[in-house]
């Protein structure tokens, strides 16, 4: 960890002018993964600017019938918000499976989107990264990818995006909320996750300075049939292999709406449009699931270590649909998957 | 793989970071370190304010030993700053109970044997305290999900659970079954 | 009136429970000597080649840093290897840190910055620039399958597998016959408290070092033999051990950096590693294995041929025994064991809770339910048909073996006898359930260690003996023995242990401590139990004149007659007359070789497993355990409990999660930290249990104890392989389990 000077900020005003007015800035809000890469420097800021003092911790309805949730409102507190726990469960269920108790009430929202991969050789210095290092090569592939993408990777970069969290987020299709010097804009959530492409050292489309203040749902919150299935290798306190949002719409045992978000495979959320195409419509059986399925992981490559995340997304959806399909009863609060 | 690597650069050479008066509010009573902002919570604990019964046994977030109360929320003290934390109440295993006056949650820990080597134990005591101010685990798998949080390479969860749900037994008014 | 200090075989609460649970019990980087400096350590990045050079100029510029370390500025210390050798070194040159510019594998330690603060020796030690020159390195034992070799004796314990009959005759005979090959990867220790030492140096140059590590002694022999110092300038302390389970048995790196600091720049010096760097040093090695075995038509096992290769490094002959355990836990007449190792540019392996036996097992077990599966037997029923009655590898009785009796009530308890043979035949939801059988065979072993007993004119007694408390229950256990030999209560008596200035202790492993200090405690209590006898003689009216020691029990506070309980003196009353402040004694015990030779002396278990696997997803959930041990006396039955408890967490973890992953092009582990190197969470643990059947072993040491770390984790993870194999069809012969080998 390099030195570095600190602010804590008032206002979002405040943090943004203060981030500009150094060389090498990051916020810092929970401090969960930045302070882990600023300890492998890995990260290596000169200056951070202290969140943790910003009024962005609410939680309300938005006049649209939505909910905006505070960039710097921990992960615990927004996953046990009964708001949340009554019209997001689907999102409060993902937030639940992700990290240890003790990250979750550090976390914010906010961080939650920002954090970096967990690629081994993305945190290990002594080996090549076009992440962490442009140009110097990928070393994962060819290597230890156990936990690498299957879908939408390059060849500079085959690392997936570690949230739970925000597999729930691109399922819900949520709006994340942006202040920079130019004032303040909406992401849709779809595109403030990139693909690595030929820049992998970006993670997302934010721009220099620019600071996350909140994420905004939209009214459907698919709170009767859900499912956030992570299966990982161990039943808890582990990234996932592979996650599944699921959420559906149903009318009798037709489905309406379908949303189907996958975690653990690629650089982003992954949603497949032509997997939920495959869905609305059609009766909320078997068939129509492992339809969806394969839809889902249509052109999913394989790395060696990671050939089985392929087969294991597939079932993993048609369980995570099933239990959608089953409604809310089927899985407990965390669906940590143990009998 | 052969050949002369040439140093990385790993990062310019840069004068330490200077030490600046924090008041920290620890188990009640107000400290008055000299801190640099790269200190972390669980080094200032231990290395500057002398309390070495919060554990660090990984620095990463990864393992739950350096767990500590923060205005009553279990949090990992090795992942946030000393100075982000001035003017919270921070409340560590000293201030849980001592020798002669022990807390339930202690007392439950001996009682159950949940422990062996005794390192993991002041993160998954505080991290129990933590759980029982949440109120959230009513179940025995509650409980063990949601103590997932502290490793214990001794394998003392048996114990660890019993201890915990004694504690949350008494404290509730029926524990779901 | 009973016995109120009858406390062995009783289920005491850690006496130290109270210092653990209040954050009290100080550890070694705990020590908050005043004036501390703190080093970091720098690790290679490359796994072989040769350092070019150190550029220090740049990090020894900043203010507040003091030294940097490294192969270009140490001093020149102790020449010859034996210097470097500690009590449990195997065969080679030990590695030597900071001694030329040699890297001899990834992570080793090249430099140390030390600063005046913890946070700017890490930053110190992240801006180093050294300059490598990389060679080509062999880090795969796969690759070395062919080109293994029969290692020398060079490590005490190791057994050369012993081979009778010709095993290829009875496997010729056999009607049935399987031979496989079973592998796992390298795992490490991985202990919850960190490497760290802290150094207080004392104004006249004599050093108190707190250090991580299983033996005090051990550590202070090197220490003085490499440093060039006498033991009264190196004193080592360790009072509480935060998890060993070997890693501690050699002395690591940081003892000789954070020595090596103190003494140059003559100040205390406190030195942690990093979690990453935990994977720098000794794990277990990488192991493969082929068992081949073959029975009669009753069943019998007619041939065994048993082998195995795992990697040593390059400097150093790491042995442990992995196939000698097929030779003695079943009958067989024509057995084969071979093994071998390969050496790698990797750090030497080192002994890891079972060493050896834990994998051995894993192969011979699970070969030995494809057996009867082959065979068409009940896993359990095929186990007693082979029952061995003997030690068929050294022709010897055993001293006890209660396993008959642990099959028994182990079967009795989990029900086994309403098991179905066929594989998946029991489903509940997605769920195949299954249900498996397997156990082991550790060794009772015996070191020589001393102690010393102290009791003063207020009753209160101190005994010593410099053991480890490593989460075993040292503390604990030896007070029970010592309370119990001189009939105090428990709170009358102070266990002082992990400090050189104590009488010596061996290194604490193997599962030899209770035994060996126990005895030593016992023995040195009975000296003193002899010098209160002779005082209490002393006393006018003395009921007890002319008894004789064996004459006379202490119990509640007295020295009696065993033959007429009122025939008694109050102890305090013998002190407070004597006119002594303190009365001492010191002894110590050793093995006796007559039965050693006589006997051959072991524990035993059997383990079982119910697993429900998720059919489609591949999770495997271990629902239930059952471990029933058979080893000899149970001196604390909660510390003991627990540390079976703690034993079958490592096999379900070995099973299901932990191996450290290497990518042979870096020659590098990867998942080097505690969130991609798995071990179980709370979550993962559910019905788990212990039984210790009853085992009276009037042979194997005075107080028939044979001790429990180890043979708890023997056949967990077989069971567990043997259940998913039972619930799914599938048989898995490479761990860890994970999800995919079941999609």
């Amino acid at each position: 960890m390099n030195p570095f000077t600190l602010t804590r900020a008032e206002s979002v005003d405040a943090a943004v002018r203060d981030f500009s007015g150094h060389d090498s800035s990051a916020y810092i809000g929970g401090g969960t993964n930045l302070l882990d890469l600023m300890k492998e420097n890995v990260a290596r800021p000169t200056h951070l600017v202290g969140l943790n003092k910003l009024p962005l911790t609410s939680i309300e309805t938005t006049a649209e019938g939505g909910l905006r949730l505070g960039a710097t409102a921990t992960n615990a507190d927004t996953a046990w918000h009964p708001d949340v726990q009554a019209r997001y469960p689907l999102l409060s269920q993902a937030i639940l499976a992700g990290a240890s108790p003790q990250l979750r009430n550090m976390a914010t929202n906010g961080g939650n989107l920002m954090q970096r991969t967990r690629c081994y050789y993305f945190y290990d210095l002594a080996t090549p990264c076009n992440k962490r290092e442009p140009g110097s090569g990928c070393s994962a592939i060819g290597g230890y990818n156990r936990i690498h993408a299957i879908l939408g990777a390059s060849e500079q970069c085959i690392a997936t995006h570690p949230s739970d969290m925000c597999v729930a987020l691109a399922a819900l299709e949520a709006v994340v909320h942006v202040r920079g010097n130019g004032g303040e804009r909406r992401i849709k959530f779809e595109d403030f996750h990139r693909l690595p492409g030929d820049a992998p050292e970006q993670d997302n489309t934010l721009k220099a300075g620019e600071l996350i203040v909140a994420l905004e749902l939209p009214k459907k919150g698919f709170e009767k049939n859900f499912s956030y299935l992570k299966l990982r290798d161990r039943t808890s306190y582990a990234f996932a292999l592979v996650s599944v949002a699921a959420a559906l719409e149903l009318d009798g045992t037709t489905i309406r709406d379908a949303r189907l978000a996958l975690g653990g495979v690629a650089h982003k959320p992954w949603r497949s449009p032509a997997a939920e195409d495959l869905l609305k419509g059609q009766p909320a059986t078997e068939a129509t699931f492992r339809k969806a399925a394969e839809a889902s992981v249509e052109g999913a490559v394989g790395q060696g270590a990671n050939d089985f995340k392929i087969e294991l997304a597939r079932r993993a959806i048609v369980r995570a649909l099933k239990q959608a399909a089953a409604g809310g009863k089927a899985t407990n609060v965390f669906n940590n998957s143990n009998p | 793989m052969s050949g002369t690597s040439t140093p990385k650069s790993a990062g310019q050479s840069l004068p330490p970071p200077p030490a600046a008066p924090v008041t920290l509010r620890i188990n009640g009573q107000d400290h008055h370190l000299e801190l640099a902002p790269w200190t972390s919570l669980l080094d200032a604990l231990r290395e500057y304010a002398g309390l070495t019964g919060t554990k660090k046994g990984c620095d990463h977030g990864q393992c739950g030993a350096c767990t500590v109360l923060v205005d009553g929320k279990r949090i990992n003290s090795c992942l946030t700053l000393a100075v982000l934390q001035e003017g919270a109440d921070i409340t560590t295993i000293e201030g849980l109970g001592q020798e002669g006056n022990l807390h339930p949650l202690q007392q439950a820990f001996i009682d159950h044997d949940a422990f062996q080597c005794g390192y993991c134990t002041p993160g998954q005591i505080c991290s129990a305290q933590g759980l029982i101010n949440e109120g959230k685990a009513h179940t025995e798998d509650e409980i063990r999900e949601l103590m997932s949080g502290n490793i214990c390479r001794c394998g003392a969860y048996v114990g660890i659970l019993n201890a915990v749900k004694e504690v949350v037994d008494k404290k509730s008014i029926a524990l779901r079954s | 009136m009973s016995s109120t200090t009858n406390h062995v075989g009783k289920a005491p609460s850690r006496v130290e429970g109270p210092a653990k649970v209040t954050g009290a019990a100080k550890y070694s980087a705990e020590f908050n000597v005043p004036d501390l400096v703190y080093g970091y350590v720098v690790s290679s990045p490359i796994a072989k080649g040769k350092i070019l050079k150190i550029h220090a100029d740049k990090v020894l510029a900043i203010p507040g840093v003091l030294q940097v370390f490294s192969h270009e500025n140490v001093p020149g210390l102790a020449w010859f290897d034996k210097s470097y050798k500690d009590d449990v070194a195997p065969g080679g040159s030990p590695f030597r840190p900071l001694h030329d510019d040699e890297v001899k594998f990834s992570m080793q330690p090249v430099a140390l910055v030390v600063a005046d603060t913890f946070e700017l020796a890490r930053y110190a030690a992240s801006i180093l620039d050294i300059e490598y020159k990389e060679s080509t390195h062999e880090t795969d034992i796969e690759a070395k399958r062919d080109d293994g070799h029969e290692p020398g004796k060079g490590k005490t314990g190791y057994k050369p597998p012993v081979r009778r009959g010709n095993a290829n005759k009875g496997l010729a005979k056999a009607e049935q016959h399987i031979k496989q090959e079973y592998i796992h990867g390298a795992q490490h220790h991985n202990p919850m408290e960190l490497f760290g030492a802290t150094v207080h140096y004392h104004p006249n140059g004599k050093l108190t070092i707190y250090d991580k590590t299983q033996g005090v002694y051990n550590c202070q022999q090197y220490v003085t033999k490499v440093f060039g110092l006498s033991k009264e300038q190196a004193r080592v302390v360790n009072l509480y051990m935060g998890g060993g389970f070997g890693a501690g048995l050699r002395p690591q790196y940081e003892l000789f950096l954070s020595v090596l600091a103190a003494l140059e720049l003559k100040r205390s010096v406190r030195l942690s590693l990093t979690r990453q760097q935990m994977f720098s040093f000794g794990h277990r090695p990488h192991t493969l294995q082929t068992v081949e075995m073959g029975t009669g038509p009753d069943g019998a096992l007619l041939g065994l041929k048993h082998s195995a290769l795992h990697e040593t490094s390059r400097f150093e002959e790491y042995t442990e025994n992995v196939v000698n355990w097929s030779g003695m836990l079943y009958k067989c007449p024509d057995v084969h064991l071979n093994y071998q190792v390969a050496a790698l540019d990797v750090y030497t392996p080192l002994d890891m809770r079972a060493p050896g036996a834990a994998t051995g097992s894993f192969a011979l077990e699970v070969a030995m339910d494809e057996m009867a599966y082959a065979a068409g037997l009940d896993p359990l029923e095929f186990r007693r048909r082979n029952y061995a009655e003997e030690d068929q590898n050294e022709n010897k009785p055993f001293s006890s073996k209660k396993l008959r009796e642990a099959y028994d009530e182990g079967a009795r308890r989990f029900g086994w006898d309403k098991r179905p043979m066929a594989p998946r035949a029991t489903k509940e939801g997605n769920m195949l359930v299954g249900w498996g059988v397997a156990g082991g065979v550790w060794d009772a072993s015996m070191q020589k260690a001393a102690a010393k007993a102290t009791i003063t004119a207020d009753g209160k007694l101190t005994v010593s003996s410099a053991a480890g408390e490593n989460g075993t229950g040292t503390y604990t256990i030896m007070t029970q023995i010592a309370a119990e030999t001189l009939g105090l209560p428990m709170e009358a008596v102070t266990f002082k242990l992990g400090d050189t200035t104590l009488p010596e202790a061996p290194v604490q492993g193997g599962s030899w401590t209770a035994a060996s200090v126990g005895s030593a405690v016992k023995s040195t209590c009975e000296a003193l139990g002899e010098k209160l006898l002779k005082l209490a003689q002393k006393l006018g009216d003395s009921p007890l004149k002319g008894a004789k020691f064996e004459d006379v029990e202490f119990v509640n506070g007295q020295i009696r007659l065993r033959q007429d309980h009122d025939q008694a003196v109050v102890l305090r009353d013998v002190l407070q007359t004597s006119g002594e402040r303190e009365i001492e004694a010191d002894s110590s015990a050793m093995p006796n070789p007559l039965t050693m030779q006589k006997y051959s002396m072991h524990s035993h278990n059997v383990v079982f497993v119910e697993v429900k696997v998720d059919e489609e997803l591949g999770t495997v959930h271990v629902s239930r355990v059952l471990n029933v041990v058979a080893a000899g006396r149970i001196l604390n039955q909660k510390t003991a409990r627990s540390q079976v408890l703690g034993s079958i967490v490592w096999g379900i973890s070995m099973a299901l999660m932990e191996e450290t992953v290497m990518d042979h092009r870096f020659g590098r582990y990867m998942n080097h930290n505690y969130a991609e190197y798995h071990v179980p969470v709370n979550a993962d643990i559910r019905d788990i249990e212990v039984v210790f059947v009853e085992e009276e072993d009037p042979h194997v040491n005075p107080l028939g104890v044979k001790g429990i770390g180890e043979v708890g984790l023997l056949g967990v993870a077989a069971a567990i392989t043997n259940a998913v194999y039972h619930a799914t069809g599938k048989r898995v012969r490479q761990l860890p389990i994970y999800l995919d080998k079941l999609l």
